[in-house]
């Protein structure tokens, strides 16, 4: 199926320059992008297939030899593209905080314990209806030093890959109902309400297992339509 | 307008490394620095540079990821003369020290609009703390002839185009090695690519 990949459906993404994230004064290109239709190089992208997963990188509680202190909780949605259609075989990596708020990265100095049965990184491949699934313990809010007393709501990291190189996108999943979420320019780099609310999970009781551990749902949508008949004998 | 909303793109952060780059965590990589493999065609070659902010100071935490042909202009997953091949076309770098680089194969020449042919590049994509979402751009090669004829280098303005182009510049453990910084702002600034 050829696809085609409309920039208007890039409206809700974030600005590169939104200044109440500090960081981006110094690293937001001020140049427009320039705009160019896409080649085969845009329009293929990298293949990582089952030999690049293993069965532990999907459970984030089991990759160590005792389990994780924290709130277990089992993520899972759908990757479509902007039709809805599911996106099989793509991959998924994520990391995120321990339970404490703290990351494994040598350079995080919150002072928040390490957990030893706890490293926070994942990936796993989507299923034939572009299901994933990710076992894991939910993560603490930390602190960082972008303002006074700035706090991060409680996120995790996701990357995917997609079909083509122009469906490649990173972003973070929330938790519904955070209090931090007026207070953080991360979250609030989208402008966009409805794009905003896109990032935040939805409490699932139907993946929420009895005695087990809670269910929160992020369904995906990467970037790509069916082109239609007409343009497709173009 | 689609009924499904895309999901929109959000910081990396500074602490993506142990997961995404993680040569100095206990963890797989899925893909590194170095594309070369025993079946890859093509010139080994090492790309390198500098990534710079707008302030001048080199960036320490950003992630490159490049895509790219093999020497004779294929990309993997699109060629069915690389179905069975090792080379993944794709790499990762840190860019600790403020520096990326890849041990690779230059790519050649690549299929274009209606015919024509690209000069031989390698898509990049940049992700940093403070960049809220991807930039993209490419790298070209200073001794290409093709150059002159490339349909997307033709979009850059000439004072803006040896952004693009990465300089020869001796050799790096016996390889050809091609140098190109990347500047996030100011003066120089890369040129970066919506598509």
């Amino acid at each position: 199926m050829t696809m085609q990949y409309p920039r208007e459906s890039l409206a809700s993404e974030p600005q590169a320059l939104t200044p109440d994230y500090k960081s981006t004064i110094l690293r937001s290109p001020k140049r427009p992008l320039i705009g160019l239709d896409p080649t085969i190089s845009e329009l293929s992208g990298p293949v990582y297939g089952q030999e690049s997963v293993l069965p532990t990188d999907s459970d984030l509680t089991r990759q160590h030899s005792g389990e994780p202190l924290g709130e277990r909780i089992i993520v899972s949605g759908r990757v479509m593209d902007e039709d809805g259609r599911p996106l099989p075989n793509t991959l998924l990596e994520i990391w995120q905080a321990n339970a404490a708020g703290r990351y494994v990265h040598v350079r995080d100095q919150h002072p928040a314990p390490l957990d030893p049965n706890f490293s926070g990184a994942g990936r796993c491949l989507t299923d034939d209806a572009g299901r994933y699934t990710f076992t894991t313990v939910k993560p603490g809010a930390y602190p960082w030093k972008n303002h006074h007393n700035a706090w991060r709501p409680a996120h995790i990291h996701f990357s995917l890959f997609g079909p083509s190189f122009l469906t490649r996108v990173i972003t973070q999943m929330y938790f519904p109902g955070d209090p931090l979420f007026p207070f953080d320019p991360i979250f609030n780099s989208v402008s966009d309400e409805k794009a905003r609310q896109r990032m935040i999970s939805t409490f699932d009781f139907d993946t929420t297992e009895s005695e087990w551990a809670l269910g929160y749902r992020f369904d995906i949508v990467l970037r790509g339509r069916a082109a239609t008949p007409f343009e497709d004998s173009e | 307008m689609s009924d499904h909303g895309l999901m929109p793109s959000q910081t990396i952060g500074p602490f993506f490394a142990y997961a995404l780059t993680p040569t100095a965590y206990d963890y797989a990589a899925l893909a590194g620095n170095d594309l070369r493999t025993d079946d890859a065609v093509g010139q080994p070659i090492v790309v390198t540079g500098r990534v710079f902010d707008g302030g001048g100071d080199l960036v320490p935490d950003a992630m490159i990821e490049i895509w790219q042909a093999d020497g004779e202009g294929r990309y993997p997953g699109v060629s069915e003369a690389l179905a069975n091949t090792r080379f993944k076309g794709f790499g990762r770098s840190e860019t600790l020290e403020g520096i990326y680089r890849f041990s690779t194969v230059k790519p050649g020449r690549i299929t274009g609009p209606e015919g024509s042919d690209q000069a031989p590049h390698i898509n990049v994509g940049l992700f940093a703390r403070g960049v809220n979402r991807r930039l993209f751009t490419r790298i070209y090669f200073e001794d290409e002839s093709t150059n002159q004829t490339d349909a997307v280098l033709a979009l850059v303005p000439d004072e803006r185009r040896a952004t693009l182009i990465a300089r020869r510049d001796g050799t790096e453990n016996g390889l050809p090695r091609y140098v190109l910084d990347i500047r996030l702002q100011g003066e120089d600034e890369t040129v970066f690519f919506e598509a």
